[in-house]
């Protein structure tokens, strides 16, 4: 069986997968990650959002594999020292979840939305840009005023998500890779350098 | 007022699980040793089955076993009942109320229905091994349309019901209907097709299935809204075994929405296989297969007659309606058939209602509830009736709904037909409505967008709406002895935020902080009785239930707390959390009481120890949370496409527990009844194959398709509820289908169309406005006055 290597939240992770193994498939079922939810099969619905290399992607359309040697993020990953990131928190003070289904894919996707356009984008701009979210419960609404509070309170956190966009998380892969965050400012550090030289070396490969 | 009571809109406990990526939805949490279940479906709409041969597909690698209808046949699996009777069309009893049967035995009756489970180390084995499983099919003519189900000619579903019709609710008195009539002086006639839609809650079906040897016991941990339901239908009907020998519980579940307050054949098979293979058996439907196998809901063909007079006061309404069951009764089909009929007196004073509902079988996937289940069916042709009549006596629809409202002062009020109002002062909500939405501005907006090219139309709805109708629910209360809470519902949370508001109502009651109350797992072996969330009840009947619990509670420990006082029981308040001997300045906090309780030692004899209490309680009811809501949109002529402009409902949920969680589900209640209005359509081809079986086909409301929504309250408290609660779960979806559809076809009023039917998709309104001749035929507007 081919063998994966991954930054995932922070941690550099090696299994072996096959060939038609699904990034979410990968987070789930070998990970544990189960906060990377599944709610269709057509690439639609948006729960399987997570972020690859920086970007916000459908993990139920990309095969693990393709992403070998990448850096993912999962929702599991967002959260800094036992804090909520501003945009999780954003989600609960809005109401902007119900049944939490979709909400871990909206979220990743608004985190992105937000470092892109800022805390100013109007309502039809957002919505437009939840196109690829589906949310069965909330009409919306809430999730519309919740990206909007957290992309306000990502920039007035610049300072601490210069923090969240550094590793965090394993030593030992087969823990959950949520359990481990780093404790101190120096194992943040060196676990982010540690990610920097892996993201460095698979880029040369 | 207390911090964490009732009234305040307090932050969700549940929610920094489900942000964190920590909820424990069923698979997230399937045993290491789990076997994955994949169900062959039927490809054919009806058929016999000839053979079926498992013999290569048993070699398969990794298959642990495949069962069939012969297998069930062996353990005499049963199927799942409908709960709600009706009558035989030619009234010579009950209906024909064939089992929602679990597995195929010799004849399928909708494609998507089970043949065979094949049981396999991983999905992908079980889905080669499924491809080698032969099954030899006769084909046979399929019922698909519900319009022609008992047209001659038309094979036969069911021999016990040859022309497909299952059954005749007749309801109301015909003659005073008739003799109404007979006076009218306008009578207004319309037919609404009630479209077909899949409830798609975005976390799919979902079944673990445990067979624990060791107690001779099933155990099934699920994605459902009733786990006591759910089990009592599963031990006597599928299994038949006492109900102590199965177990159900419930954990995160990712929306329900009536869909999983319905059994479904996979809840049986994962058990089923599971004791077969004496291994844990999981299975997770794929969206598509949720498409074809997840009970659909709605699908009506109604008309309706209304007679006013000369005043266009309402003197009599006819209505009669075919609904469709699918091919078997689900739980709740004939439920969503006539079980909600009562809805036709909407807010309306209607001297007299008759109405004849026939349902019946087709070759289709059965019919089951969905938000509202029955009641939108019957309030959207009501509300289609009212501006209909208005289309044609060219009056304000507006004007016409406020001479026939049901007056504050004569609540409660006997509508004559089924129900009794509580409670609602609909003329104030109307105007509200109307002022929110600048009602008496909009032709000028009309007028505007003409200019412009464009067609807008505007749309009110009025919805009153039965709510917590089943009463009946259990709750324990259990103090530990440091004062802390835990405490256990029927209800189950997916997404309504009982853990909240339930917590808040502990909180009210016993003065306990919201850190110090833990809520128990929906879960057979907590608890044994329960009807779970569906209904709109769980805020009213909660309501009733914690505060009776929080009572009884405090009844024994005021017993407790007058061994330190020093006093009897009766000299003692509750006050704030801490017990008051009267007139004297001696007290006692809740947490000592509860940590003498727990020291049966340190009671004298004769005490009983301990706090916790538990009961069924059954609060009067029922309630009717109502409200009027308006909806614009605009429509453009040259590529039917639908702008949804704004949205304005004026509710009464009574009192509400946490009133951001109210507007939540008024939010979200609105977005699903418009999905169904704007493009949610499912639909078959002439075999009864699905056309719609994915998010592709299947036009699911996007954030982009629902406008801004404006809340505002006018809450009038139910006198039958202890707490004036009335419930908030569905009225959002049955007041957003008609207000969404008389704006649709308000919008197209300038082209002399009188209905148009939902789903208002860019195709069909294109196609709608061109047969109408255009917007060009539209004569130059004139500016309101
Ligand atoms: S699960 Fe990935 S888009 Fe739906
Ligand atoms: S919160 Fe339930 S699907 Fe979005």
């Amino acid at each position: 069986m081919p063998t994966l290597t991954l930054a995932v939240n922070g941690n550099i992770v090696t299994r072996e997968v096959t060939s038609s193994t699904l990034l979410v498939q990968f987070l789930r079922d070998q990970l544990g990650l189960t906060g990377t939810h599944v709610g269709c099969d057509s690439t639609q619905c948006g729960a399987c959002t997570v972020h690859l290399n920086g970007d916000a992607i459908k993990s139920c359309t990309a095969l693990a594999l393709s992403c070998d040697g990448g850096k993912v993020t999962t929702i599991e990953g967002l959260a800094q020292n036992g804090k909520l990131h501003p945009m999780q928190e954003a989600f609960r003070a809005n109401h902007g979840l119900q049944c939490g289904y979709c909400t871990p894919g909206f979220v990743m996707a608004a985190v992105k939305i937000a470092e892109r356009l800022g805390p100013n984008a109007d309502e039809e701009t957002l919505r437009e840009e939840m196109d690829g979210n589906l949310c069965r419960c909330t009409g919306y609404q809430n999730i519309v005023k919740s990206i909007r509070a957290g992309a306000k309170a990502m920039l007035e956190n610049e300072a601490r998500d210069e923090i969240s966009s550094s590793p965090q998380g394993l030593t030992d892969p087969d823990a959950r890779v949520c359990n481990d965050a780093p404790q101190t400012q120096e194992q943040s550090a060196e676990r982010k350098a540690q990610v920097d030289v892996f993201i460095e070396n698979s880029r040369g490969s | 007022m207390k911090k964490f009571g009732v009234g305040q809109s307090v932050e969700r406990a549940e929610d920094a699980r489900l942000l964190l990526g920590e909820g424990r939805y069923t698979d997230d949490i399937v045993p290491a040793n789990a076997l994955r279940l994949f169900v062959l479906r039927s490809p054919h709409a009806h058929a016999k089955i000839l053979s079926i041969d498992k013999t290569a597909s048993l070699e398969s690698k990794g298959v642990a076993g495949i069962l069939t209808g012969v297998d069930a046949d062996e353990d005499d699996l049963g199927g799942f009942p409908s709960l709600v009777p009706s009558n035989a069309p030619d009234g010579s009893g009950p209906n024909f109320a064939p089992p929602f049967s679990v597995i195929a035995r010799d004849i399928v009756r909708y494609a998507g229905e089970p043949v065979a489970i094949v049981m396999a180390d991983t999905l992908d084995q079980a889905k080669d091994a499924a491809e080698l499983i032969k099954v030899e099919y006769a084909p046979l003519t399929a019922v698909v349309s519900l319009a022609d189900a008992d047209k001659p000619g038309m094979p036969s579903i069911w021999p016990e019901c040859p022309d497909n019709n299952d059954s005749l609710g007749v309801f109301g008195d015909k003659a005073a209907v008739e003799e109404a009539f007979s006076k009218a002086a306008s009578i207004h006639s319309i037919d609404v097709r009630v479209s077909r839609v899949a409830v798609s809650p975005m976390e799919p079906r979902v079944a673990t299935g445990v067979w624990n040897e060791a107690e001779g016991r099933y155990e099934l941990t699920a994605g459902v809204q009733s786990p006591h339901m759910t089990r009592t239908q599963l031990a006597a009907c599928i299994f038949k075994v006492p109900p102590s020998k199965v177990r159900v519980r419930a954990l995160d579940v990712g929306g329900g929405f009536g869909l999983k307050g319905v059994p479904h054949p996979e809840l049986a098979l994962v058990m089923w296989a599971a004791r077969r293979l004496g291994r844990p058996v999981h299975w997770f439907s794929e969206r598509s297969e949720g498409f074809l196998s997840d009970c659909h809901s709605r699908d009506h063909i109604s008309h309706c007659d209304l007679a006013l007079d000369e005043d266009a006061r309402i003197v009599g309404l006819k209505f009669n309606s075919r609904a469709n069951l699918g091919a078997y009764i689900s739980l709740a089909g004939m439920h969503c058939a006539q079980g909600n009929i009562g809805h036709l007196s909407g807010v309306y004073t209607t001297p007299a209602i008759y109405a004849e509902v026939r349902a019946y079988f087709t070759n289709t996937v059965p019919i089951a509830s969905y938000r509202g289940a029955g009641r939108p069916e019957a309030l959207v042709v009501l509300e289609r009736a009212m501006d209909a009549a208005a289309f044609d006596l060219g009056m304000d629809p507006a004007e016409l709904r406020r001479r026939n409202l049901i007056q504050p002062e004569q609540m409660p009020y006997d509508t004559g037909f089924q129900f009794t109002y509580d409670s609602g002062d609909y003329p104030v909500s109307q105007t509200k409505a109307q002022e929110a939405a600048d009602w008496a501005g909009f032709e000028k907006r009309r007028a505007e967008a003409l200019r412009r090219g464009k067609l807008r139309g505007i749309g009110m709805g009025h919805v009153v709406e039965i709510a917590s109708g089943m009463r009946d629910e259990m709750g324990e209360i259990e103090i530990e002895a440091d004062g802390s809470v835990t405490f256990s519902t029927g209800f189950h949370n997916h997404g309504q935020g009982q853990e909240t508001t339930m917590r808040q109502l502990i909180s009210e009651f016993l003065a306990v902080p919201p850190e110090k109350i833990r809520m128990k797992d929906c879960d057979t072996d907590v608890q044994n009785f329960g009807l779970g969330s569906a209904g709109s009840r769980a805020a009213a009947v909660g309501g009733a239930l914690i505060k009776t619990l929080s009572e009884k509670v405090i009844e024994k420990a005021k017993i407790i707390a007058a061994i330190p006082l020093e006093t009897d029981a009766a000299q003692i308040e509750f006050v704030d959390g801490t017990f008051n001997a009267r007139g004297t300045n001696k007290t006692a906090t809740f947490a000592e009481v509860a940590a003498l309780a727990h020291n049966p030692m340190g009671l004298p004899d004769g005490f009983d120890g301990g706090l916790a209490h538990k009961q069924i309680v059954r609060p009067g009811g029922p309630t009717f949370p109502n409200g009027c809501h308006i909806c614009e949109v605009e429509i453009d002529p040259e590529t039917g496409e639908l702008d949804a402009i704004g949205y304005w409902v004026c509710e009464d949920v009574g009192r509400s527990i946490n009133p951001m969680i109210v507007k939540g589900q008024i939010h979200g209640g609105v977005a699903q009844g418009l999905g169904q209005i704007f493009g949610e359509f499912i639909e078959f081809d002439r075999e009864g194959q699905l056309l719609t079986g994915s998010f592709m086909d299947y036009q699911m409301p996007r954030a982009l398709d629902i406008p801004h929504i404006t809340t505002i309250s006018h809450d009038v408290p139910s006198p039958n509820n202890p707490l004036g609660i009335k419930g908030a779960g569905e009225s959002g979806t049955v007041g957003a289908m008609p207000a969404g559809l008389n704006a649709v076809c308000d919008a197209l009023k300038p082209l002399g169309i009188r209905h148009f039917d939902m789903p208002a998709s860019p195709h069909r309104l294109w196609k709608a406005i061109h047969d109408a001749g255009g917007i060009d035929a539209i004569c130059k507007p004139t500016e309101a006055a």
